[in-house]
């Protein structure tokens, strides 16, 4: 079953109404609580990067029983160096983003740390796709 | 019949009398737990978190929460009233709490406590518990800390917010902490001992029957702030001289917002109040937003408790109020201890219950779920409130749930009828065979 979200680029009052929106589907659905939260942090961070980094994109939130897939598209300026952006602290997010309290380098490393498996693809130029890939515990197996 | 254990038992009910089945409760629920059905409104007993906004909101007065009366009074042979703190917010200022306290025992109470009393045990405790001196506790609770004070918050975290569940700090309130205190400590083993809570909500009465966290409350009844205000600024006049109050200024301000956070003393908090606002912190908690925070204080009502639904003052009045109280006060002053009380730890982990949940079964959920997307595209998106669910979105959950009709939409039924009424011309141009004139 697949979930599209458009999450736009100029309005950052709504940045988090995908991954708010898709984390309700989950809890409609039974899933796991710790499940949940991991979902939705990594989700958030990608869309808040979209939102601050790209100019907005798309979200796709497919699932099946065994698991939460997660893929963010955008046509934004791309990653030059994908290893160094997954580096905690990195960040070339302008001062006044900062001052919102982003950007201090964590999404990337937090989208790591709370996703089974990560992958980030990225074309200067053209764009970047995350895709995000949670495991749902099988029945009688916790998290 | 005792509501103990009862899986789904809350304190907001309708007045059915006054219910005239306008739709202005079902768009204020931060539960979507009203729905409008046969011209009365209804409140799903499992989404109900008792914050009480339909109660402030109802243009009626057709919510209220159950609560008990002085009659209960007669019920026991020492009767005692704690007062919340949020009670001294309704008075001005140039009634002292020792004359609110008064009144109190001249309307019949032999005693009183105040529950600002135990709130500054319980801000002592959580001190503990920031500081990880607390045995019994998981060590590795995660931060920030969310405070557990509000019963409103707790059910919220409960049913919409799970994961945060070993957030919320596993101690027992300041009413029930009282509660226990005259009980277990100054009346140790006594018979017909009765104790009254004077409540700013129905969060509290929930509390009382029905605790999460706890098993069975010692709170014997539980009195709404505005039942008791009426007699009791009657019997303001009768009260005697003598000082009883003994609680300071820090308890006293945890009826209001950043009262708690103050009292603990921890710079890196969040003081949030109105339950909307709650939702909002929450949310961004749930994302991972909030790093480096250490404590949350979140109370459902616009203010904190001085915005109780059962108040009958503005709640920014009463908050000034109450500020001025607190601040003449020394902070802390009450002179007990925990005594035999020993620990103020919950007797009983909270568990998970979402109010989302579609079916237990993930796949026959899944069919649901597309069930209602489909649904949703059929249905205007005015979210009107007209056909007696919140939204347009509500109305697809409630119909694929099998507990309303895509026709209780005005729109699909005009669309339904217009399709019918076509129907019916081209049936009418069919005659049948014998009356056929050529
Ligand atoms: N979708 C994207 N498009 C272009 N650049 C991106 C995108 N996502 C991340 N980046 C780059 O990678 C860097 C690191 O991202 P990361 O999310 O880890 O930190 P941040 O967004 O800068 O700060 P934080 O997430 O802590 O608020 C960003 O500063 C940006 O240069
Ligand atoms: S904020 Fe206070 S008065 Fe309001 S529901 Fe919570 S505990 Fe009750
Ligand atoms: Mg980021």
């Amino acid at each position: 079953m697949k979930y599209l979200y458009t999450v736009r680029g100029d309005d950052f009052a709504r940045a988090g109404k995908a991954s708010t929106e898709f984390k309700h589907v989950l809890s409609q659905l039974g899933i796991d609580p710790a499940v949940i939260k991991h979902s939705s942090v990594a989700m958030y961070e990608a869309e808040i990067n979209m939102v601050i980094h790209a100019g907005g994109g798309v979200a796709e939130a497919d699932l099946s029983p065994e698991r939460v897939l997660i893929t963010m598209r955008d046509r934004g300026p791309g990653i030059p160096d994908i290893d160094l952006a997954m580096t905690e602290g990195y960040s070339t997010a302008p001062e006044w983003i900062r001052e919102l309290g982003f950007g201090a380098g964590m999404g990337l490393p937090n989208m790591r740390r709370n996703a089974d498996e990560l992958k980030v693809e990225s074309v200067v130029g053209e764009g970047t796709t995350v895709t995000i890939l949670i495991r749902l515990p099988t029945a009688g197996e916790g998290k | 019949m005792s509501p103990v254990g009862l899986p789904y038992f809350h304190s907001v009910t309708l007045d059915p009398d006054r219910c005239v089945g306008c739709t202005t409760c079902i768009k204020q629920c931060p539960s979507e737990a009203i729905r409008v059905r046969k011209g009365k409104a209804r409140i799903i007993a499992e989404r109900c978190i008792d914050c009480g906004e339909c109660i402030r909101t109802c243009p009626h007065g057709a919510k209220k929460a159950v609560s008990d009366s002085l009659s209960a009074l007669g019920d026991f042979r020492l009767k005692v009233a704690m007062p919340a703190p949020a009670l001294f917010s309704q008075f001005e200022e140039s009634i002292s709490i020792d004359r609110i306290l008064g009144g109190l025992l001249a309307l019949g109470f032999d005693e009183v406590f105040e529950v600002a009393e135990a709130a500054e045990l319980v801000t002592a405790a959580t001190k503990g518990l920031m500081e990880g001196r607390m045995a019994g506790t998981p060590d590795a609770q995660p931060r920030p800390l969310v405070s557990s004070a509000c019963p409103a918050v707790v059910k919220l975290v409960q049913v919409r917010y799970p994961s945060l569940i070993p957030n919320l700090v596993p101690l027992l309130p300041p009413m029930e902490v009282a509660a226990r205190y005259v009980k277990e400590v100054l009346h140790p083993g006594e018979s017909g001992i009765g104790v009254f809570f004077i409540s700013p909500c129905a969060g509290k009465v929930t509390a009382a029957r029905a605790p999460l966290g706890y098993e069975k409350s010692a709170v014997d009844a539980v009195i709404g702030l505005k039942d008791i205000y009426l007699p009791l600024r009657a019997a303001l006049g009768k009260a005697g001289k003598k000082p009883i109050s003994h609680a300071g200024g820090a308890g006293l301000a945890w009826a209001m917002s950043e009262g708690e956070s103050k009292a603990l003393g921890e710079r890196r908090s969040i003081s949030v109040d109105g339950i909307a606002n709650v939702i909002g912190v929450l949310e961004a908690l749930e994302n991972g937003k909030l790093k480096g925070i250490q404590y949350i204080e979140a109370l459902a009502c616009p203010a904190g408790c001085v915005g109780g639904p059962l108040t009958v003052e503005n709640p920014y009045i009463s908050r000034s109020r109450l500020g001025n109280r607190a601040i003449s006060l020394m902070p802390t002053a009450t002179s007990r201890s925990l005594g035999c009380l020993g620990s103020l730890a919950w007797d009983n982990p909270i568990l998970p219950r979402s109010s989302r949940l579609l079916d237990p079964d993930m796949l026959r959920a899944m069919i649901m779920l597309e069930e209602i997307e489909h649904l949703v595209g059929q249905l205007p998106g005015l979210d009107c409130g007209s056909c007696g669910s919140p939204t347009c979105q509500s109305l697809a959950e409630d119909v694929v749930r099998g507990n309303a009709l895509e026709t209780d939409c005005i729109f699909r039924l005009r669309e339904t009828v217009r399709e019918l009424a076509g129907r019916l011309l081209a049936l009418e141009e069919l005659k049948p065979p014998g009356l056929d004139t050529e």
